[in-house]
């Protein structure tokens, strides 16, 4: 490992504007976990037009990714305090955290999910730290069968494993790869489905996608949903956890930011699977089960640690290979090409400051996150009384003139404006827009890499099995398509569902 | 607090966790409106196989080519294809399933969310954009979402003021505005 560039990398993070990018991120992550509505991915989108604007683009870089594990942080508290999770990955929380808070130890839970998210955070950016440049280092070998199969698995991943159900998310792929064929073609320069516009030449933005789909699509479904009252959240005090509940809480949160870290790397894992898996793995080690959802502490440590840990370790694939594996490391991957960055397995070598400097910029995010989630928790249960109509128009407002300011468009507005009209129609039936827009960010990548394959392969499609590495991802993709129909086929066998396994589903929707 | 009280709590509430399952999974019920039926299904299966059609007949009129030297339509129809057969495998068991959310008189908030969106997009460009951030601001908030015309009428304008401090002047990014200092 070349601990030069790694050290240089603290340097990059330490420049006073970076720092104060690395702020901003964490904070508006943190805000956006606790107030329940917009997701990481949407605000993610909302924000894209910044890596444009940006002076340096490694402060925009820094800043998205701060959001994405900042609401890692924010969902504890809205999960703890009201019941609600802000986000999916902390709905497992509720279970123990508001069992907790109504013992009064409200506090006490809060605390030690602090605590928890931020080690198996940083034991995750060690992992990444460690790990990234040998990744990176094998990953120089692909060549294009290795991109299209990696790209298909990616997006396959992202459609099965993802919520909602696995023909509508795989549908909604296809459409995504389907748009992100639209305009001239690299290859032969015909034009495709531009119905002779000369806007749709350069084919469409997947900034402008993202935004009306995450975006625009989400602010119009929750004008819809959100009827509820402003929520009064209980007081808390003794935010400090006691020795004893550390050391009660310490085995769940190792275990937690191992389990988060190892499924935070595989594609369409990611922080909502590894709460589950971790909750899941306490309650089978615990000498008495029982006191699962009735306030055990564990409960709380191992699924807070194993989200953040995989809220970190889902940058891994994306910054080594160039693969995003969920929706938010798909807008991440969208401002690297905004800025002029292809991620893979060159970016650690030619543009070593962006590299370093957004993993060590996680060093440090985290660690005022740590600090405005204990001492300052206080302020953000304050946010909770804010009521969401008055932030519904800020959002759009952002959302139109964000969109605007990308290429003084116009035309932008109303293809966004289109694309959210899409997205609220996707989530009013069933379709989730997550995978579209990852498969329209993959698109190309794949469509260009295997039409090279096939030219290498001189027409013979029986290449990609006979590579070594292509020939083992494309038998992962075989299991990945079998596997579902096997649970499928035990299911029908087996229709009795736990309370746990719906509530899981449910939430898992939003 | 006392060492036992976690257990005498038990007594008293033997069933906290079902109880708090049993809670969260009605609110997560309550939060989502009555499920569409199988019209919905099937319409927007009918929708999604219309577009895999439509999509395949246009990517075979731009050339296939052949394996060895792909034509520019080669990918896009088979994706096409591929958008058509899910759609098909849709139409026939997606017509149980109840992830389609009913369409209420709550929707038409969506409909007068989306124009003003259009609204906003048309203006921008011919007035600048105050006077349409602050009716944005206006509709969302009191008819919408229900605010006093007080709060209304204050958060309209600061929110206005603010992007313009922010994009005119803190990002220096030229938005098309009327005020000018």
């Amino acid at each position: 490992m070349d601990w030069t560039a790694f050290l240089d990398g603290f340097g990059v993070v330490t420049q006073p504007t970076n720092l104060l990018y690395c702020l901003i991120g964490v904070l508006i992550g943190m805000l956006i976990g606790v107030l329940p509505g917009l997701g990481p991915a949407a605000t993610m989108a909302i924000l894209l037009p910044i890596a444009y604007n940006a002076n340096d683009p490694v402060s925009a870089i820094i800043m998205l990714a701060g959001i994405y594990y900042g609401a890692q942080y924010g969902g504890t508290i809205t999960s703890v305090l009201l019941r609600i999770p802000g986000e999916a990955s902390s709905v497992v929380t509720v279970f123990d955290g508001f069992a907790l808070a109504k013992q009064g130890k409200a506090g006490t839970a809060l605390g030690i999910a602090a605590i928890g998210s931020f080690v198996g955070a940083t034991v995750s950016i060690i992992g990444l730290t460690l790990l990234g440049p040998i990744v990176a280092g094998y990953a120089l070998d692909f060549g294009p069968p290795e991109y299209a199969a990696l790209a298909l698995l990616g997006v396959l991943l992202v459609a099965t494993v993802g919520s909602g159900h696995t023909v509508k998310a795989l549908a909604a792929a296809a459409v995504g790869l389907l748009l992100a064929t639209v305009g001239s073609d690299s290859f032969t320069s015909a034009n495709r489905f531009t119905f002779d516009t000369l806007q749709l030449q350069g084919g469409i933005d997947f900034v402008v996608v993202a935004m009306g789909l995450f975006g625009v699509g989400e602010i119009l479904y929750n004008l819809e949903e959100r009827h509820g009252k402003p929520h009064v959240p209980a007081a808390i005090a003794n935010i400090w956890p006691s020795r004893k509940d550390l050391k009660q809480a310490g085995p769940a949160i190792g275990r937690g930011s191992v389990i988060g870290f190892l499924l935070g790397v595989l594609p369409g894992g990611g922080a909502v699977m590894a709460s589950l898996a971790a909750y899941a793995t306490e309650k089978r080690v615990a000498k008495d089960p029982s006191r699962f959802g009735r306030g055990a502490i564990e409960g709380v440590a191992g699924p807070e640690s194993a989200n953040n840990a995989a809220a970190t370790s889902s940058f891994i694939p994306l910054l080594t290979i160039g693969i995003p594996a969920n929706a938010s490391m798909a807008m991440l991957y969208a401002a690297l090409l905004v800025v002029g960055v292809t991620p893979g397995p060159q970016l650690i070598d030619e543009r070593p400051d962006l590299f370093w400097g957004v993993i060590n910029s996680m060093y440090i995010g985290n660690l005022i996150l740590l600090i405005l989630s204990i001492p300052l928790v206080g302020i953000f249960v304050k946010i909770l009384r804010v009521r969401p109509a008055i932030l519904a128009p800020i959002t759009a407002l952002i959302t139109i003139l964000g969109v605007y300011t990308i290429n003084n468009s116009v035309f932008d507005i109303f293809v966004m404006i289109g694309f959210g009209i899409l997205g609220y129609l996707m989530k009013k039936t069933g379709f989730e827009p997550g995978p579209l827009v990852l498969a329209f960010v993959l698109g190309s990548l794949m469509e260009s890499s295997f039409r090279r394959s096939m030219l290498i392969f001189d027409g013979d499609p029986t290449g990609f099995v006979t590579r070594p590495i292509s020939g083992t991802i494309l038998a992962f993709i075989l299991l990945v398509i079998a596997l579902p129909l096997v649970k499928l086929a035990l299911r029908r066998r087996d229709p009795d569902t736990t309370p746990t396994d719906k509530i899981d589903q449910e939430a898992g929707m939003r | 607090m006392t060492m036992t009280q976690p257990e005498t709590r038990t007594e008293q509430e033997p069933d906290i966790l079902a109880e708090l399952q049993a809670e969260v999974a009605q609110e997560l019920a309550d939060e989502r409106p009555p499920a569409g039926g199988a019209a919905y299904q099937i319409i927007s299966a009918v929708v999604v196989l219309g577009f895999g059609v439509g999509a395949a007949v246009l990517a075979h009129g731009y050339g296939l080519g052949s394996l060895r030297r792909p034509g520019p339509g080669l990918w896009p129809f088979v994706v096409a294809l591929v958008i058509a057969l899910l759609a098909l495998v849709l139409l026939v068991v997606g017509r149980k399933l109840d992830d389609a959310e009913k369409f209420t008189r709550a929707s038409y908030l969506v409909l007068v969310g989306g124009a003003t969106f259009v609204g906003l997009g048309l203006a921008l460009p011919t007035i600048g954009f105050e006077i349409p951030a602050v009716a944005l601001c206006i509709i969302w908030l009191r008819f919408l979402g229900g605010e006093t015309w007080r709060s209304t009428i204050v958060i309209s304008l600061c929110t206005t003021a603010g992007f313009y401090l922010l994009f005119l002047y803190a990002l220096r990014i030229p938005l098309p505005h009327l005020i000018a200092f």
